[in-house]
C-alpha cells in the first residue's frame, strides 16, 4: 500500500526524500486530473502543511513567494506594478476553484508548456529555490525549467520558493496577455507577458516571454535589446517584428496551428508593448 | 490504509475513515452519503464539485481528504436552514437551474462570491462563477438570480385557471437546490457491486483476451469478469431492425471507447485498475476515419456489408435542376461540421437489480420505454420483465437517448442476482458515448431577378459513426429540412449516412437540422448579396408562410409564425446595422458585424407514430396525480404538463402531484427527443384532464363550465348559481388510491414519405429567426458574440420563464458549435480540450416569444427544445462574415480559421 506523509517542516519533507520515489503533492490540481481513468499509485508526500511556506514577503533583495502561496493568495497581495503582469495571469488560471488551491510554485515544477504563471515570471527574472539534504540551491528559471514537463529538480529536492529581485529600475511595470478559444477555464494558445522600466521617456529595461509557443515559454531576447532605449509611448509595440520572435517553435494541435500561433505571439507582443508603453507614456 | 479525518461539515463535526489521498468530493458522497456535490469530471474542468473550504471554494474533486482534517467544507448540503435560503430562492424563481446538476456547484461559487460582496455586478458574477460549468441555461438567469439575491421574493403559484403562460417555478425545482435531488450516481445501494468497462484504445482492431481469471485472481476485491459470451443477445441499436452494436465486442472493435469486457467488483478495486494491465491483446489496424475514407470505394467497417452506406434518402418536388440553371442568382458551396459532444455534466450513471424473474435499472436517461425494450432484447426477456425507474437526469440533448451503463448493469444484476452499479468518467463518457454527426452538405440555392427563391439542390453527407444509432432519423430529416423555412418550389435534397471507426453518432438536439442550416443560411447571405437585398428583407420575402406548401407537398394549414419572427427582429436588426457601422467607424482592429439565422424543425418522429399516453387520478384529498411517462430531463417538461393539467381540469397547479418516468407506474408516453414533449405528451395530458374532469362534472351532473374547489374531503363544483358537493371520500380508491382516473393519448397526425419523399411528416413546425452582434478581432481571429436576439414561435409559451431557458441554452450550445466544439477521438477527451461556452462566452440575449396558435398543440403550444440550437450558429457567421467578409463554411470557427479566411478575402 502507497504511503502518505505530510510534514510540517522542509527538514522533515527533505529527509523523507532522500529515501524512496515520491510525488510532491501541495494543490492537487495537476495531480488529481492526471489520474481520472487510473489509480493513485505511488507515494504521496503531502507539503501543504509545511509551516512558513506560505505567503509573500519583501526585503531590500526583493520579494519572496512561498511554494505553498496560491495564486488568489497573490491577486490577494499589495504588491507593486511590477507584478501587474503576474497578477494578471493569476486571474487566468482556471477558475477561482483553482486559483484557491493551486500553487504558483506547483505551477512552474508542472512545467507544462502553457503554465500561466511561466511567462511572467520570467519577466520578474524569478528564481527557485530548491532545498536539498546539502543545503538549500537557486536556480534561475530558466534553468530550472528544462523541457516540457521536465525540470532541473533532483527527486530528493524541495521547490520551497520563488524569488524576485527588486529591479534596476524603479516603477517598472508588468502586463500579461492571455489568447485562449474561450473565456475562463481555458488552455492557452499562446501568452505574452512583459515588464517594461521608463527614464525619461525611455525604455530603461524591457523584458518580453512568449508562453505555449515552445516547449518552454521563452523570453525575446533580441527584441529586449532592440527596445532599450526607444522612446516609450502607445506605438512602442511597432518595434516588435516576426525575426524577435524566430525563436519560438510552436506545434500544431487541437487549439490552433502553428503558423497561427506565430502570428498571434507577435500580435500580442505588440499589443502588449503599446499597453505597457501607453501606460508609461 | 485508511485513516480518520475528522472535519466541520456544514457545522457539524464529522469524521470520516478514508484513505489520506482519497477526493474530498468522493469522501462526502461514498463515505458520508452526502451526495448533493455533484461529480463531472473529477480533473477541476466542470466545477460542478464547487465546495467552500474555510469559506473559500475549491474543487472538491481535487483536495485529498488528508488536507480537510479539522477545516471546515460547506456543501449545498448546508446552505438552506428551515427554508432554502435567499440565494436558493433567488434561482429557483429565475429558472436558474435546469437539470440541476451544476446547481450545487453554482450555489456555492455563489455564496463565495455574495460572502465576500454583497452587492456584486455582473462581471462579478461572472468572475466568480466562471469555473462551473453549465450545459443547459447558457448561464443567463443563473446571473440573473445571483444578481437578484436581495429580492429575496417567493415564486408566485398560479391562481387557479391561470397557470398556462404562467412564470411558475419548476414544480420539480426545490430538490434541484437543496441537494436532495437523486441523479444516476446518487443513492447506489450500500451492498452493490460495482462494474468498469474496459474500453478499446484504438479505432479498429481484433483482440484476442489473455489469461482473465488469472487477472482477477492477483486482486482483491474483483468478482468476476464479463464478455461477449455472456450476453444473451449481443446487439442493440435504436432501430428494430438495425441491432449493430455490440453490448461487449466480440473479437474486433470499430471505434475508440467501444466496450470490450466488464469487470465485477468494489468500487475501490475498480478503481485500482490500470487499463493497460488488463490481458487484452490488442491488433491494431487501419481505421477508417472521416467522410472521405468512410465513402471510398471498398471501404468497409461493419464486415459483411457491402459498403459504408447505412442509409439515402431525399426529398424531390418539381424540376431543381432546370430551375437552377434557369435562375437569376446562384449560389453554391460545400460546408463541414465535425463530431459534437453532449457533454452533459453528468456522466452517464445508474444500477441494476434482480428482483426474481425480472430486473429493475435506475439510470439517468431520456427515454424509459426505450430503455426497457432495448434491455429486454438484450437479456432475451419479455418487455414487462425489464422496469425502469428513472434517476433525475443531468442533462441529455439526444445523448442519453442512447444505452449508456443500461445493458451492462442489467446484464451483470441479471446474472449474479446482485445489485451492479455503474458510473462512467467523465473521458469513459466522452469516448464511449454518441456524438453529433459530422457532415459535409453541398448545397445549391437559386433564385430569380427579384430575389425570390425558384429551386435548391442539397446533398448531405454524415459520418456515423461505427454503428447505426440515430444516423437514419438524422438522414431522414435533413432532406425535409434541408430549404430552410422558405418557399423553394424546385427541390432536390439527398441526406446519406456513412460508417466510419469514429464514435457512434446519434442523437443530438436538432438531428443533423443544425448543420445543414448553416448550409442555407450562409446561401441566403449570399443570394442576398448578389441580388442587393438586405438579408432580413431577403428572407421575409421567401419565407413560408401559411397556406405554402413544404418540399414534401404538405400544406401548411396553421401556426407558420416565420414571417411574424423575422417581423420581431426588424426593429432590432435596423438598429444593430446602424450601432456597427458607427463602430467600425473607429479603424483598429475591433469589427462588429451583425448577422441572422432562421429555422424551422418538424416536431416528434419524422413520418412515424410518435404516440404519448398519460393518466390523471383524483385522490380523496381532492389532489390530482398526474402519472407521466414523459421524462423531464431539465427542460422542465413537469412543470409544463402541470401547468397543462392543473389548467384543463380547472384546479390550482400545486394541486397536482406528479409521478414520473416509472414504466411500472406510467404509460408509454415516447421520448423525451425531437421537441415533441409539450405538443405530443401535452396533448395527452389534457385529453386525460379531460377525461378526468368529465367524470368529475358527471358525478354531479354539472355542466360544462362549472368551477371546482377542493376542499373538505371533497370537491365543491360551482355552475353559475348552482353549487354541487362531491364527497371523494365515499367513491373507492384504486391500487394508488385513486378514486377517479383520467385517460388520454395523442399521436401526432402524420403520413409516411413516400415516392420522391412526399407527404406529410410532422403534424406541426417551429419557426425562428435569430440575430448576432459579434465583434471579430480582426488581427487574431477572435470573435466575441456581443448580442443576440432571438425569435421563436412556439405557439403558445405554456410557460415564459422555460421557453426562455431553452432557448438560451440552445443558444449556448449553437455558440459552441459555432465557435469551439469539436470533438476528436483520443485527442479532446476531457473538459479542458473539448471547450464548451462559460460564462465569459455568452453574449446578452434578448427573447422575443412569438405565439402563432398550433391547433394540433395543447392550448396552442408546439415545442422550443431544439429550435433554440438551430438558428445559432448560422446567425453567428453570418455576423462574422459581415463584420471581416470572413465567410467560413466549415465550424467551429477557431482563432485560426477565422484569421485565414480574413486573410483570404484581404
Amino acid at each position: 500500500m502507497a504511503e502518505y506523509v505530510r510534514p510540517t517542516s522542509v527538514d522533515e519533507a527533505v529527509a523523507a526524500l532522500q529515501a524512496g520515489s515520491w510525488t510532491v503533492l501541495a494543490g492537487g490540481t495537476d495531480l488529481y486530473p492526471a489520474h481520472v481513468e487510473r489509480p493513485l499509485a505511488g507515494d504521496l508526500l503531502d507539503i501543504s502543511a509545511i509551516e512558513g511556506l506560505r505567503g509573500i514577503t519583501e526585503d531590500e533583495a526583493g520579494w519572496t513567494i512561498g511554494a505553498l502561496t496560491t495564486w488568489s493568495d497573490l491577486i490577494g497581495a499589495d504588491l507593486p506594478p511590477l507584478f501587474d503582469g503576474l497578477k494578471a495571469a493569476a486571474r487566468e488560471v482556471g477558475g477561482v476553484q483553482i486559483q484557491n488551491a493551486a500553487t504558483i510554485a506547483g505551477n512552474l515544477v508542472n512545467a507544462s508548456p502553457a503554465a500561466d504563471g511561466v511567462p511572467p515570471l520570467l519577466t520578474l527574472d524569478a528564481g527557485i529555490a530548491l532545498a536539498g539534504s546539502a543545503g538549500t540551491r537557486r536556480l534561475a528559471l530558466d534553468a530550472f525549467i528544462a523541457g516540457n514537463r521536465q525540470t532541473a529538480r533532483r527527486s530528493d529536492e524541495l521547490a520551497t520558493a520563488i524569488h524576485i529581485p527588486r529591479p534596476a529600475h524603479d516603477g517598472m511595470r508588468g502586463d500579461f496577455l492571455k489568447l485562449g478559444a474561450r473565456r475562463y477555464l481555458v488552455i492557452s494558445i499562446a501568452m505574452v507577458a512583459g515588464t517594461l522600466a521608463v527614464e525619461d521617456g525611455k525604455v530603461a529595461e524591457a523584458r518580453i516571454a512568449v508562453g505555449a509557443c515552445s516547449p518552454v515559454a521563452r523570453r525575446l531576447e533580441a527584441l529586449e535589446a532592440d527596445l532599450a532605449g526607444r522612446t516609450v509611448d502607445a506605438d512602442l509595440g511597432m518595434a516588435a517584428t516576426a525575426e524577435h520572435l524566430a525563436g519560438l517553435s510552436p506545434i500544431d494541435d487541437v487549439r490552433a496551428s502553428a503558423d497561427y500561433r506565430r502570428h498571434a505571439a507577435l500580435v500580442l507582443v505588440r499589443r502588449l508593448l503599446g499597453r505597457l508603453g501607453g501606460a508609461a507614456a | 490504509m485508511t485513516i480518520g479525518i475528522t472535519f466541520q461539515l456544514n457545522g457539524a463535526e464529522v469524521k470520516a475513515q478514508a484513505e489520506p489521498a482519497e477526493r474530498l468530493a468522493d469522501v462526502l458522497r461514498e463515505r458520508l452519503g452526502a451526495t448533493g456535490t455533484k461529480i463531472g469530471c473529477n480533473a477541476g474542468d466542470c466545477g460542478a464539485c464547487t465546495v467552500r473550504l474555510d469559506g473559500a471554494q475549491v474543487c472538491a474533486c481535487m483536495v485529498p481528504i488528508a488536507q480537510v482534517r479539522g477545516r471546515s467544507v460547506e456543501t449545498v448540503e448546508g446552505l438552506a436552514g428551515e427554508r432554502l435560503s435567499a440565494l436558493q430562492r433567488a434561482f429557483h424563481r429565475h429558472g436558474a437551474a435546469q437539470c440541476g446538476i451544476c446547481t450545487s456547484g453554482m450555489l456555492m461559487a455563489a455564496a463565495d462570491l455574495l460572502a465576500r460582496n454583497e452587492a456584486p455586478e455582473r462581471t462579478d458574477v461572472e468572475d466568480a462563477l466562471g469555473g462551473v460549468l453549465c450545459r443547459c441555461t447558457g448561464y443567463a438567469k443563473i446571473v440573473e438570480a445571483v444578481l437578484d439575491v436581495a429580492n429575496d421574493a417567493i415564486a408566485e403559484s398560479a391562481p387557479a385557471g391561470q397557470a398556462v403562460g404562467f412564470r411558475l417555478a419548476k414544480v420539480d425545482g426545490y430538490a434541484k437546490l437543496d441537494g436532495t435531488e437523486r441523479y444516476g450516481a446518487d443513492a447506489v445501494p450500500p451492498d452493490a457491486l460495482w462494474l468498469r468497462a474496459i474500453r478499446s484504445p484504438h479505432a479498429a482492431g481484433r483482440f484476442t483476451l489473455g489469461d482473465l481469471d488469472g487477472f482477477l485472481a492477483g486482486r482483491e476485491g474483483l468478482e468476476r469478469v464479463l464478455t461477449a459470451a455472456d450476453v444473451p443477445f449481443n446487439g442493440f441499436g435504436i432501430y428494430p431492425d438495425i441491432k449493430d452494436q455490440p453490448v461487449l465486442a466480440e473479437g474486433v472493435v470499430r471505434y475508440r471507447g467501444e466496450a470490450v469486457i466488464a469487470i465485477l467488483g468494489t468500487r475501490e478495486a475498480l478503481l485500482g485498475i490500470d487499463p493497460a494491465e488488463v490481458p487484452i491483446a490488442w491488433e491494431p489496424t487501419e481505421a477508417v476515419m472521416g467522410l472521405d475514407a468512410a465513402m471510398a470505394e471498398g471501404a468497409v467497417v461493419q464486415q459483411g456489408r457491402e459498403s459504408n452506406l447505412l442509409i439515402d434518402g431525399g426529398v424531390r418536388s418539381g424540376q431543381a435542376r432546370e430551375a437552377l440553371s434557369d435562375a437569376a442568382f446562384v449560389a453554391e458551396d460545400s460546408f463541414e461540421t465535425g463530431f459534437v459532444e453532449h457533454a452533459y455534466i453528468e456522466p452517464e450513471a445508474g444500477w441494476a437489480r434482480r428482483v426474481e424473474d425480472r430486473i429493475e435499472i435506475r439510470v439517468s436517461t431520456q427515454t424509459p420505454y426505450m430503455d426497457r425494450d432495448e434491455v429486454a432484447s438484450i437479456l432475451r426477456l419479455a418487455p414487462e420483465q425489464v422496469r425502469i425507474v428513472p434517476s433525475a437526469c443531468g442533462g441529455g440533448f439526444g445523448g442519453k437517448l442512447d444505452q449508456g451503463v443500461q445493458p451492462l448493469v442489467a446484464l451483470a444484476a441479471w446474472l449474479t442476482g446482485r445489485t451492479v452499479a455503474n458510473v462512467w468518467t467523465r473521458p469513459e463518457s466522452m469516448m464511449a458515448s454518441t456524438k453529433r454527426h459530422p457532415s459535409r452538405i453541398q448545397a445549391r440555392f437559386g433564385c430569380d431577378g427579384m430575389g425570390r427563391l425558384v429551386g435548391c439542390q442539397v446533398t448531405a453527407d454524415f459520418d456515423t459513426g461505427a454503428y447505426a444509432s440515430w444516423g437514419p432519423t438524422v438522414a431522414g430529416r435533413v432532406p425535409v429540412h434541408a430549404t430552410g423555412p422558405y418557399r423553394v418550389p424546385n427541390v432536390a435534397t439527398r441526406g446519406r449516412a456513412w460508417f466510419s471507426n469514429g464514435p457512434p453518432a446519434g442523437a443530438f438536439r436538432g438531428f443533423g437540422v443544425p448543420q445543414a442550416a448553416i448550409a442555407h443560411e450562409t446561401l441566403m447571405d449570399d443570394l442576398a448579396a448578389q441580388v442587393k437585398m438586405d438579408r432580413l428583407e431577403f428572407r421575409l420575402l421567401n419565407a413560408l408562410e401559411k397556406g405554402d406548401r413544404t418540399a414534401t407537398g404538405q400544406k401548411l394549414a396553421t401556426s407558420v409564425g416565420m414571417r411574424a419572427c423575422l417581423e420581431a427582429l426588424t426593429r432590432p436588426w435596423k438598429e444593430a446595422l446602424a450601432q456597427a457601422s458607427a463602430f467600425n467607424g473607429e479603424k483598429n482592429h475591433l469589427r462588429r458585424g451583425v448577422g441572422i439565422g432562421c429555422m424551422w424543425y418538424g416536431i416528434g418522429n419524422t413520418s412515424m407514430s410518435n404516440p404519448s399516453t398519460m393518466t390523471i387520478g383524483l385522490k380523496a384529498d381532492g389532489t390530482a396525480t398526474l402519472y407521466s411517462g414523459a421524462f423531464d430531463i431539465g427542460q422542465g417538461s413537469n412543470t409544463i404538463m402541470t401547468q397543462i393539467a392543473a389548467d384543463t381540469l380547472g384546479i390550482a397547479a400545486d394541486r397536482i402531484r406528479m409521478v414520473t418516468g416509472d414504466t411500472d407506474r406510467t404509460a408509454d408516453a415516447g421520448k423525451t427527443s425531437a421537441s415533441r414533449q409539450t405538443l405530443v405528451s401535452g396533448r395527452a395530458v389534457e385529453a386525460a384532464a379531460m377525461d378526468l374532469r368529465a367524470q368529475i362534472l358527471r358525478l354531479v351532473n354539472a355542466g360544462a363550465k362549472a368551477t371546482i374547489e377542493p376542499g373538505d374531503g371533497g370537491l365543491t363544483l360551482r355552475d353559475g348559481s348552482d353549487s354541487h358537493r362531491l364527497d371523494l371520500a365515499a367513491l373507492e380508491g384504486d391500487a394508488n388510491g385513486d378514486v377517479l382516473v383520467g385517460h388520454g393519448s395523442f399521436d401526432p397526425p402524420t403520413t409516411p414519405l413516400g415516392a420522391n419523399g412526399q407527404g406529410n411528416p410532422y403534424a406541426a413546425y417551429a419557426f425562428a429567426a435569430q440575430m448576432a452582434v459579434v465583434e471579430v478581432d480582426t488581427d487574431l481571429g477572435t470573435v466575441k458574440v456581443v448580442r443576440m436576439v432571438a425569435a421563436h414561435d412556439v405557439g403558445k409559451a405554456i410557460n415564459p420563464t422555460q421557453v426562455e431557458g431553452q432557448i438560451q441554452g440552445g443558444i449556448a450550445q449553437g455558440l459552441g458549435l459555432a465557435l469551439m466544439e469539436e470533438y476528436i477521438p483520443g485527442r479532446t477527451e476531457n473538459l479542458h480540450d473539448y471547450l464548451i461556452p462559460t460564462f465569459g462566452d455568452m453574449p446578452a440575449i434578448d427573447v422575443i416569444i412569438v405565439e402563432d396558435p398550433e391547433p394540433h398543440g395543447p392550448f396552442g403550444a408546439k415545442g422550443v427544445g431544439e429550435p433554440g440550437l438551430v438558428a445559432t450558429a448560422p446567425a453567428i457567421l453570418s455576423g462574422i462574415r459581415h463584420a471581416c467578409g470572413a465567410r467560413l463554411t466549415r465550424v467551429p470557427a477557431l482563432p485560426h480559421r477565422v484569421l485565414a479566411a480574413i486573410e483570404a478575402q484581404r
